[in-house]
């Protein structure tokens, strides 16, 4: 291809837009994130570098190791559960079964419609005295009073996740399903004349040549997981007593509610440090998947 | 498939397709069962699924009970539409570059992309927040426009380029050949092709912007004339209680038209999702 200096400068002018563009709305803001970590920043104009402060505070107090060990505990169930059922669904659509277009659709709507809406849905499906989990649960018998999902920790913890799932799951589900359609279908053919089952061809064909998309879409999910804030803040602004406190709803606490902006800082540093992390173990993914492919 | 299912295979699947949409609909089915029952049966025991005396009185009500209403849902839709010509402005040009150049720095440039499509909005919020404030952009609708497209941007630059790579470059280089202007060549040879993967960035930007409008929102803006519909839903939510019937039916009305995109482009929706999977 044409690598002369004007061909160069053509591209890099393409570019510039959107170089400038996340320079100055994702790059500038994350160095001033470190700058701030250092400081004691609040809503006063100005400030002082305090060093190591802010660090030795949140993990002096211990609070925080907490936050980041239930922020752990909160993304690895919610990403199990989304691989688990996403690939059930997918199994579900791959399915040669009348009806199959609809419910394709059907799928889509937890994932296309604002995350804020869906959430409001099931913040009323939560409703201790006469929402619908609770309600049929009594009308079942199989419970006597009313349960306040959002009111005990331990269940508003598993209904944060629950909601995230929800949310996840049509993501994942079809991106399983193309990944699904994309396994030659001789393979099957084959292995169903030499007399192997259903059950035996999704073991040994479908789920081994799955594990690309399935690491893919696992660490990709961790990432949104780990980021996840609108769930917990709707549903339970981080409560009862911090039972659904993350890192990303602590640092938003911090900053944004009490205006510690350098306290915060340092909480989003540690956030970024494992975002980073993540992306690493991503792009190493990701490319030994594709040397896989290549040989 | 190779072998037919037997009967029972077909009740299974069609027995677990039935939990399967029991989870993913159940929020919307009751939602929309919610948005037709009067408020004094919400508040009564025992939970019934199903209204008595349904009607619309709450898709009428909700205008008055939250009079800026259509307000916030001309803001989503006006925030959106901003943030996708926008993205699409800037990712075109981006993306072909990509597509079509080797040059120093575009590995890095292009895992760079990848890298910022991994951090939300939520952990720079406090920098974003001073450089909203310095630019002045703080309770105007450019402080939910501007960041909202930067975390839209990459994952769109993936999608786009992965699409022009299917372009065969044997167009360019004949375009070329011919004497015609690199600029001329990406309007009216490569514009004109990439036209379905445009209109595919185009859409999922818009229902991400759609979708996503919230912190920024909760963060940037506290004026009610710019609040999208996620904000501006809290109206509902008075001191003594939840206005849930009208907040439900609001909700619909809010979402209804991104259901009809759903339903009309599904096709590409799966499309783009499959070849740009690195957002959620």
């Amino acid at each position: 291809m044409t690598s002369t200096r004007s061909a160069t400068l053509f591209a890099l002018a393409l570019l510039a837009p959107a170089l400038i563009y996340i320079l100055t709305i994702v790059a500038y803001p994350l160095v001033d994130t470190i700058i701030l970590s250092f400081t004691n920043a609040s809503l006063r104009a100005e400030y002082d570098f305090v060093g190591w402060a802010n660090y030795q505070r949140i993990f002096g107090a211990g609070n925080f190791t907490d936050v980041i060990i239930r922020t752990f505990v909160w993304t690895f169930f919610s990403v199990s559960m989304k691989m688990v059922i996403g690939m059930f669904g997918a199994m579900l659509l791959n399915a040669a079964i009348p009806g199959q277009t609809l419910f394709r659709i059907l799928t889509m709507p937890p994932w296309i419609v604002p995350m804020a809406i869906g959430i409001f849905m099931w913040g009323w499906m939560y409703n201790g005295q006469f929402g619908m989990i609770s309600g049929m649960l009594q009308n079942l018998g199989l419970t006597k009073g009313p349960i306040a999902f959002l009111a005990y920790g331990d269940t508003a913890f598993w209904a944060t996740v629950v909601t995230d799932v929800w949310i996840g799951v049509p993501m994942v589900t079809i991106y399983f399903l193309a990944a699904m359609q994309s396994i030659p279908k001789d393979l099957h053919e084959a292995a169903w004349t030499d007399g192997a089952g259903r059950f035996y061809r999704f073991r040994r064909i479908t789920l081994p040549l799955m594990v690309p998309a399935i690491i893919t879409m696992s660490l990709l999910s961790l990432i949104a997981t780990f980021n996840s804030f609108d769930i917990i803040w709707i549903l339970t602004q981080g409560g009862p007593s911090g039972s659904t406190t993350t890192m990303i709803i602590d640092t938003y606490k911090t900053a944004i509610g009490s205006r510690k902006y350098g306290e915060g800082a340092a909480r989003a540093v540690v956030i970024s440090i494992f975002v980073t992390l993540f992306c690493i173990v991503y792009f190493r993914a990701v490319r030994r998947l594709q040397q896989g492919e290549a040989k | 498939m190779i072998d037919r299912y037997k009967w029972y295979e077909i009740a299974g699947l069609y027995a677990g397709m039935a939990v399967f949409m029991f989870f993913v609909l159940a929020p919307f089915i009751e939602g929309f069962l919610v948005s037709l029952k009067p408020l004094a049966q919400l508040f009564s025991t025992p939970y019934s699924f199903i209204p008595r005396n349904g009607s619309f009185d709450a898709y009428i009500n909700m205008w008055t009970s939250v009079p800026a209403l259509g307000l916030h849902i001309f803001n989503s839709f006006f925030i959106s539409t901003v943030v996708t010509l926008i993205v699409v402005a800037i990712v075109v040009p981006a993306a072909y570059a990509f597509a079509r150049f080797n040059f120093a720095g575009a590995g890095l440039m292009l895992g760079g992309f990848l890298a910022v499509n991994m951090f939300s909005g939520a952990v720079l919020l406090i920098p974003l927040f001073r450089l909203m404030r310095t630019m002045g952009l703080l309770n105007t609708y450019w402080a939910m426009i501007v960041p909202g497209a930067a975390f839209l941007i990459p994952s769109s630059v993936w999608l786009l380029r992965t699409y022009m790579l299917r372009i065969p470059r044997e167009l360019d280089e004949a375009a070329w050949v011919d004497g015609a202007s690199r600029l001329y060549t990406l309007r009216r040879v490569i514009l004109p092709l990439a036209m379905p993967g445009i209109v595919v960035v185009a859409i999922m930007t818009f229902i991400g912007a759609y979708a996503q409008q919230f912190i920024f929102a909760l963060t940037f803006n506290s004026k009610t004339e710019f609040m999208p519909l996620p904000i501006g839903l809290f109206a509902f939510f008075g001191k003594q209680e939840v206005v849930w019937n009208e907040l439900m039916a609001a909700s619909f009305v809010g979402i209804l038209p991104v259901m009809i995109v759903i339903v009309f482009l599904q096709r590409y929706l799966v499309a783009g999702l499959t070849a740009g999977a690195v957002k959620q």
